[in-house]
Formats: C-alpha cells, structure tokens, sequence
C-alpha cells in the first residue's frame, strides 16, 4: 500500500473515480467524505484544535501517516527519573515522513505545560521526552503522539546507554585536534621552508627556525599524544597477540618521527618533521571517522527496526489478570495469551486453544500448521486463528531451536577468521617497510659514511615516505561510499568485512519461502470482477488479518467501509455484506462448484458443522481448520497495525473424500487423531530435531502442480448476490526469474535450499528459473548442503531455520521481512521488494574490491617511486608532506569511483 | 622581528578558539542529528517553547 502519487491523481475532485482524498492522510475517502477513517478525522481536529493546521502546507513529500490505534504497552519499565525530579524517556518513532512530522511532534509537545524536553532526532528516528509529572502523564503524552499517527515504542533505558556511540565522538574529537595542530605547524613549516626555497638562507636566521620548530613541538607533541591514541592502543593490542596489522607500521613510524624531530630541534638541525607527523594522523583519522560513522549509521538503523518490531505479549497473572510485558522479560512457566493474527513472542507450550499457525518464518514452510494443547509453538511465528494460551518453556535441548542456536554460535566462530584485504596486505608490508629503514640506517652508517644522527633521519625519512597513509586510507574510503551507497539503495551492509566477503562469491543459495517468493500472500486474481474486489476490500481494510491485507493490496488503496463490525474469528461485516469464512458469510448454502472462481477443492456442503469436534468451544469452533499461510505483512508492517485485536478467518475445510485434504489445505489436528496426520516424522525425517507442531498434511500428499486450486480462502457475500470466493497463493517475488538470470550471467551458480514441501518448492523453482533445488531440508540438512558445495557461497534466508546457513557461509543477506535471528546474523539486509538488491550487492561489492586493489596498487606505485628517493636521502620535510598528502587524495579521489 | 611572536601567539590564540568551540558543539550533541537540523532551519517560531 504504498502511498503513490496515483492516489492523489485519483483523489482530484473532478476526476472520474467518486473518491476524494482524506484532509488528514492522502488516501482515498469514501465520496462526499472528509477523511478516510475516524482516527484521520481525530488527528485532524487535534492538529486544528491546537492552532497547527499549517502543518499540512508543511507536508512536503508525503502526507502524514494514517493513524491506527496502538497496542496499550507498558511506559513505566521505560521511564528514568531525573536528579532534578523530572521524567525522561527516549523512543523509537516509526512513521516520520519529512520536517513537517518534526515539527508537528515537537509543536504538540511544546504546547503541553508539563513538558520540559520533546526533541525528535530525525537522523536516529528518536524522540526524547521529558517531563514534570506522573508516569501517566508520559503515557498520555505518547498516546497524543500516537493519536497523530505516529508509532511510538519506547527504548530500553540500559539498552540504550550499552548502545551510546562514545566512539565515534572520540574519533571526531581526535580529528578536531589533529586538524587544528596539523594547520598550525604546516604554517610554520611554511615559514621555514619559505627561507629555504628561496635560496637565501640568510634570509631567516638559525635563531627564528628553532624558534619556528619549538613552536611547532610544542604544538606537535600533545596533539599526536592525543590523537594518535586511538592507532597506538591498537597496534600495542595486536602486537601482544603477536600479529601485525596496519597501525603498527603508522604508530612505529609516527612515534618514531616525532621523537627524531624533536631531537632535531634540540640539536638546532635544519629539518624537522613535526608537520608530517601530525597531516599523517590527520588524514588517518579522517578514514577511521567514516568508516565508523558509515557502520554507525547502519547499527543504528537495524537496530531500530528490530526495536520496532520487539514484540510485548500479553502476559496472564495467577489471578486472571492480563499485563502487557516485553517477551524477552518472561521466564519459563509463565502464562501467555496470544491473540488472532498475533505473532506468537515466545517459545511454549500450547495450554489451551486451537488454532493454525503460520510458521514460515521458523521452519520456512509456506502453509500453516495445527496447534491443539500439547503442541509446541516458537517465537516468530503467528497466529492466524483462535486465541491461544500458551506456557512459556525454555528452550530446550533437542528442539529446533536449541540445535539453532548451536549450529549458529559454531559457525560464527569459523566465520570470524576471515582476514580483511588490508590486513593481509599489512602482514607483508609492515615488515618489509621495517626492514628497508633499517637497511638504509644501516647503509648510511657503515658504508656511506654518514653521522649516527645523519643515517637515523634518512632511515625515518624512509619511514615517513612509506608510512601507510595512503594504503590506510585505501580500504576504508571505498567501504564507506560503498556502504553509504547500498544505504541509500535500501540495502543495509552491517558487517565491515562483508563487502570483501561479497566480491569473492561463486554460489548463489536462495531459501524459498519468504525470501524467493513475496514474504506476503499473493490474491490469485483470475476471474474476479475489480468492482467486487474493491467492495471486499473496503471490508478487508478494517481488519490486519494476513488475507485481509492481501486483499486491500490487490485493490491498491480503497476507501474503508463504514459501520463495519469485527467477528473474532469469522469475519468482518457491514449490515448484511460479509467478508470471511465460508460458514460465516453462508458460503455453504451455495455450495456448488460454480460459485468458486477456480476449481479446487470445495468445503462439503455438511462440513462445516460436522467437522467441528464436540469438545470445542463454540468460540473457537469457527476458526479452526483456517489456512493462511506466510501472513507477513500483516502486524509486522510498521505503521500498519489496526484496531482489531482480532482478525478474519477463512473457511474450514474438510478433508477430501479419501481423507487426504487438497494441497495445502489444512485439517484438523488433534492428539490422537489418525496417525499419520499425528504424525511429524515424514517431512523432516529423523534428521530433524525438536518436536515440532504437528503436521497437517497426510503424508501421502500428493504432489500436485496447481497450488492454487485450494489454500487459504476468503469469501464475500452480499445480500442477494452469490458469494464469491477469493483464493490467495503464493508467490515468487517481482523479479524473481530477471534476478536469477542476471546472477547467472554474473557467472554464479544458483541454488534453492528449502524447508518446504518438494511439490511448492518445485512450482517455485520453476517460476523462477531454478534448476538445481532441494526441498524438505531441515536446518542440519541445509548446513550440510551448504558445506558440501564447498566454494564461497552467498546465503540468502529469512527464517529462523536458516540462521544457521546463515551463519555459516561465507557471506549472508536477509530482506528486512526476516524473523529478527536471520537479520541479527545476515551481513547485509536489504529493504527492497525485489531480489534484485542481491545482484546489485554483488556488483558493488566486486566494483569495491576492484577499487580497493586499485587503491592500494596506487599507494604502493607511489612508495616504489619515492622510497629510492628517500633512501638517497634526498628527501626533504616538505617534499614529504607534499607527497604524503598528494598519495591520500589520490586514494580519496579514486575510491569516489563506487558512488558510480 | 619580535612581530613574529606577537603573530604566532595570535594565530594559536584565535585557532584554539576556533577548536574550544568546535570540541563544545560536539559535547552539546549538535552533530548527532545533521538531517533534523537541515529541515529545522525551515521551522518558523510561532510556537511558544
């Protein structure tokens, strides 16, 4: 749903579609309607009320986000007193679209007495809150937010201070002092050098160059005491591991220089080369600056949207009562309620209730599962039908999730001995710098008859010419226009090293559900009249149900219908027009097989009641046997959540005449129902540890080519009119088949590992030109694969069941729709709705590495040609620094190369 | 030539202002949000605060 410009177009009163735009949001309203829905006709009187309403001449790219009541959390956790008695919290905003939402926010604030701080950081997506009052009254103050549209979740107070960036201010802090010196001594080596150049050497008396000198020294030696801290710590901190790295040879050479130019100076000499040390670890510092501000910047971001997307489950006291507490905070035994088309925030035990679950993301299997009491639920799935109450158990050893979490924590282990380019450059370059300054020092003194302190400054001479400033520079600078370029690209580079990484892949290893095919449902359009799919939709945009969803984007942004009734479980209504299952929209009355758009397999005209177990309750009857799978657009779209703590259901359906329901359609399973529908042991094979929730698919399945003949299923039905059922499928993403044809010609291999079922798998891969596929592979199946390939693959995965193949190839990617595991171990997640962030990562990556080479050859050209000179001794101080610094922007000048 | 000591003690002077501001405006967090202050400058003060 995505807020176009054709909305607007559309919105224009003379225009021929009856909708007008809602005054507060954009999107379409019904005709002759103000706004689009209650909480827009809310938000809109609020910000009039409050002498705001130049906001919306404000508004300069997008409208203001359609408001959509929250889920109530718990503030008090979030909140931290301060000395002076006044109360502060920091939270993550989600729906920021320009300055005008900045202002808005802060105006508001600024209009309530109690508020002593309301600032939004729009860089980090943060507004920091301060108040005089009660803790209610901070909740109040974020619900006013909120009911602008705004998403608000707060952060945790000792997250927050663990994640503050005192690094990065250090580095700028460095570099401001580095900055200062270096202008200041190059004035008075300007000075010198003048007196010098000019061929009078009388022109400045010896007296006024050590005077120029000292200040200099005086100037020099705090600034590099200070600002070459940072090279220092780590070149002593890699030498007591007996390795070498780049910062070795800097701060030898730095250190070295200094001493050797204050030595100099004290001996009234001619030269001194203060002015090279301090450009030296200015230029340095301005490429660790980057490089951590780029990497910065990026944390930040993933970290915020994990933050957004953390989840608060509904907790259940002894005594009945129901608290909202962060999933993270429980300990086992606990209670916890979930919600329709709530994504289940724990990993339990299933107490009460029966529902179907979506557990793409866990398993990658793209049709939901059966829970019924006893059965086992993960974190990071959802569900899509009845409430649950599930008890939170540990993870034990032996499940899915336990064997997760070992395979990840020892390939990660493996992972993290990949040596960067620039390291291994260091490794030979380090020594060989050392051992040519010793050389000429040695030189000098035995054979050409020079002065201890004559051989001593060529040999520093040579360090200074060869210190790596240049080469220093070579990597980072490409990183960083690199990544800032994936960045705006949408696509997030969280690993330093990722990028080498990435250049060096030869596979290609795509997971299916979710990640080759779109992370939501797909509505399979054939045969369905636009009108009524406009009017369902209408219908549908009240609920947040994963097929609702899929129905409002298939009709792109429709009006809401009005006075529309929610049904936990069985639908949504307005008057006698219904959306939902069959049995609530009476879909079954009319059941003949031409009232189905596409053919498949039908509800039984009896099914309905009869399927229903006695022991159920009458509430829960309904939504049982619902199949939806891979729902992920739904609640876990920032910004999209709706009012309904409850969503649609789709139609039961009954087994097949030979027990074996259609593809994947879903039964019911309870313990002790019929074998093998009990049982899980087919798919995942004694290879798969854990108990996982039931299958519920038989396991003679057949294997059958047209996925979308059953499924999950909605139905509409208007009074008079024949119900119409909408079949939802899913589906490869966009540029699934281009995307793999582009990697293909890139010269890599292309393979599918997937969880699910080989029928889905093989329709799949089909779709999107995949030859080389395998299907049903459990978590250790998939590493095993993965190591078998051997060669350097790229993994790219969303689900809970791929985190360990994240882990272990040679580089990995996650889209942003990713169970928050999979984003945590994937170096880089992209945002984009196509695949094609993945070749576009591959070709910048290749285009860095070619650029890195290209840098660091052009630093080692330029000491080939200077280190003679230098070992001839004739060098001077600024011949030197002018070499120094035209070596490093040549560097700079070239890495800007990648934002091509 | 004892201007040249006035001149070097007046260009330290005036450059280690320039640096004391600089280091201050980084501690009061002026550059923590860059994007926020671009859109600010747009803001106009008719709001009390």
């Amino acid at each position: 749903m995505a807020r176009s410009g054709a909305d607007f177009v559309a919105a224009d009163p003379v225009d021929a579609v009856p909708d007008t735009a809602c005054a507060h949001c954009g999107l379409p309203a019904a005709a002759g309607r103000r706004f689009c829905c209650p909480g827009c006709a809310a938000a809109f009187d609020t910000i009039q009320s409050l002498g705001l309403g130049s906001y919306y001449e404000r508004c300069i790219a997008e409208r203001p986000p359609r408001p959509e009541p929250s889920e109530p959390f718990d503030l008090t956790r979030f909140i931290t007193a301060r000395p002076d008695g006044a109360k502060e919290v920091v939270l993550a905003i989600d729906g920021l679209r320009c300055g005008a939402c900045v202002w808005l926010i802060e105006s508001v604030l600024g209009q309530e007495r109690s508020v002593l701080t309301g600032r939004v950081n729009m860089t980090s997506r943060r507004l920091k809150l301060v108040w005089r009052g009660s803790e209610t009254d901070g909740e109040r103050l974020v619900e006013r937010i909120e009911s602008l549209g705004y998403r608000l979740v707060p952060f945790d107070p000792a997250a927050l201070a663990a994640a503050r960036d005192d690094t990065d201010r250090a580095l700028i802090r460095a570099l401001a002092v580095a900055g200062f010196a270096a202008i200041n001594v190059m004035l008075m080596s300007i000075g010198i050098w003048a007196g010098d150049a000019s061929g009078l050497l009388d022109t400045m008396g010896p007296a006024t160059r050590d005077l120029l000198h000292y200040v200099s020294a005086i100037i020099a030696l705090p600034a590099i005491a200070y600002c070459g801290q940072p090279f220092f710590r780590s070149a002593l901190a890699v030498l007591r591991h007996g390795r070498t790295n780049m910062d070795v040879p800097i701060s030898i050479g730095v250190v070295l220089v200094t001493g050797l130019s204050l030595a100099q100076t004290m001996a009234h000499a001619r030269d001194a080369y203060f002015d090279s040390a301090i450009t030296l670890l200015f230029f340095l510092l301005i490429g660790r600056v980057l490089d951590h501000r780029a990497r910065g910047r990026v944390r930040a971001t993933v970290e915020l949207l994990l933050t957004l997307r953390s989840t608060e489950v509904t907790v259940l006291g002894q005594d009945g009562t129901a608290t909202r507490r962060p999933a993270r905070a429980l300990v086992p035994g606990e209670r916890v309620l979930v919600g329709m088309g709530e994504r289940i925030g724990v990993d339990g035990v299933v107490e009460r209730g029966e529902s179907s679950v979506d557990t793409s993301l866990v398993t990658g299997e793209s049709l939901p599962v059966t829970v019924a009491p006893g059965g086992q639920v993960f974190a990071g799935t959802m569900n899509l039908g009845a409430p649950l109450t599930v008890v939170v158990t540990a993870a034990e050893d032996g499940t899915l999730l336990a064997e997760c979490a070992r395979l990840i924590e020892a390939s990660e282990a493996r992972r993290s001995r990949f040596v960067v380019l620039a390291d291994r450059v260091a490794r030979r370059y380090a020594p060989a710098v050392h051992l040519t300054a010793l050389a000429t020092f040695l030189g000098w003194y035995f054979w050409g008859g020079a002065s201890f302190t004559q051989a001593l400054l060529t040999a520093s001479a040579v360090l200074i010419i060869t210190c790596p400033c240049a080469l220093a520079l070579a990597v980072p600078a490409v990183q960083v226009i690199a990544t800032a370029r994936l960045f705006r690209a949408g696509i997030l580079l969280k690993s330093a090293t990722a990028l080498e990484r990435l250049a060096e892949v030869d596979t290609v290893v795509f997971d299916k559900t979710g990640t080759l095919t779109e992370p939501a449902l797909a509505l399979v359009r054939d045969g369905i009249d636009p009108l009524v799919l406009r009017e369902a939709a209408a219908l549908a945009a009240h609920s947040r149900h994963p097929l609702a969803r899929a129905l409002v984007v298939a009709s792109g942004n429709v009006p809401m219908a009005e006075r529309v009734e929610e049904h936990p479980g069985q639908g949504v209504s307005a008057g006698e027009t219904r959306l939902g299952s069959a049995a609530f929209v009476g879909a079954l009355a009319f059941q003949t097989s031409a009232t189905l758009v596409g053919s498949g397999t039908a509800p039984r005209a009896a099914g309905a009641p009869s399927m229903l177990p006695e022991d159920r309750s009458p509430p829960l009857a309904s939504t049982i046997g619902t199949t939806t799978p891979n729902p992920r657009h739904g609640p876990a779209r920032p910004g999209h959540r709706s009012s309904e703590g409850s969503g649609l259901t789709v139609p039961p359906v009954e087994p097949g005449d030979d027990g074996v329901s259609g593809p994947g359609a879903v039964g019911v399973w309870r313990p002790g129902d019929d074998a093998g529908r009990g049982s899980i042991s087919r798919r995942h094979g004694p290879a798969r540890p854990g108990h996982l929730p039931p299958r519920e698919v038989p396991p003679s399945d057949p294997i059958v080519s047209d996925h979308t003949a059953a499924g999950p299923e909605l139905w509409f039905g208007r009074p008079g009119q024949e119900p119409v059922r909408f079949t939802f499928a899913e589906r490869p993403r966009v540029d699934a088949l281009e995307t793999i044809a582009r990697l293909r010609r890139m010269g890599l291999k292309i393979r599918l590992l997937s969880g699910d079922r080989e029928a889905s798998v093989a329709r799949i891969a089909a779709a999107a030109g995949i030859d080389d596929w395998r299907a049903e592979c459990s978590p250790i199946e998939k590493v095993a694969a993965l190591r078998e390939m051997g060669g350097r693959v790229l993994m790219v995965g969303d689900g809970l069941n791929d985190g360990p193949c994240l882990a272990e190839a040679h580089v990995s990617a996650s889209p942003a729709t990713a169970a928050d595991i999979s984003q945590t171990l994937a170096d880089a997640v992209f945002q984009s709705a196509g695949l094609g962030a993945i070749a576009d990562l591959i070709v910048t990556a290749r285009r860095a590495r070619g650029l890195m080479r290209g840098n660091i050859g052009l630093s080692l050209a330029y000491n080939s040609l200077m280190v003679p000179l230098a070992i001839a001794g004739m060098v001077t101080p600024w011949l030197a620094a002018a070499a120094m610094s035209g070596s490093s922007l040549l560097v700079i000048g070239n890495s800007f190369r990648a934002r091509a | 030539m004892t201007v040249i000591l006035w001149l070097i003690a007046a260009s330290l002077f005036l450059g280690g202002c320039g640096l004391a501001v600089f280091l201050w405006s980084l501690r009061t967090g002026q550059y923590d949000d860059l994007d926020g202050a671009a859109n600010r400058i747009l803001f106009d003060h008719d709001t009390k605060r």
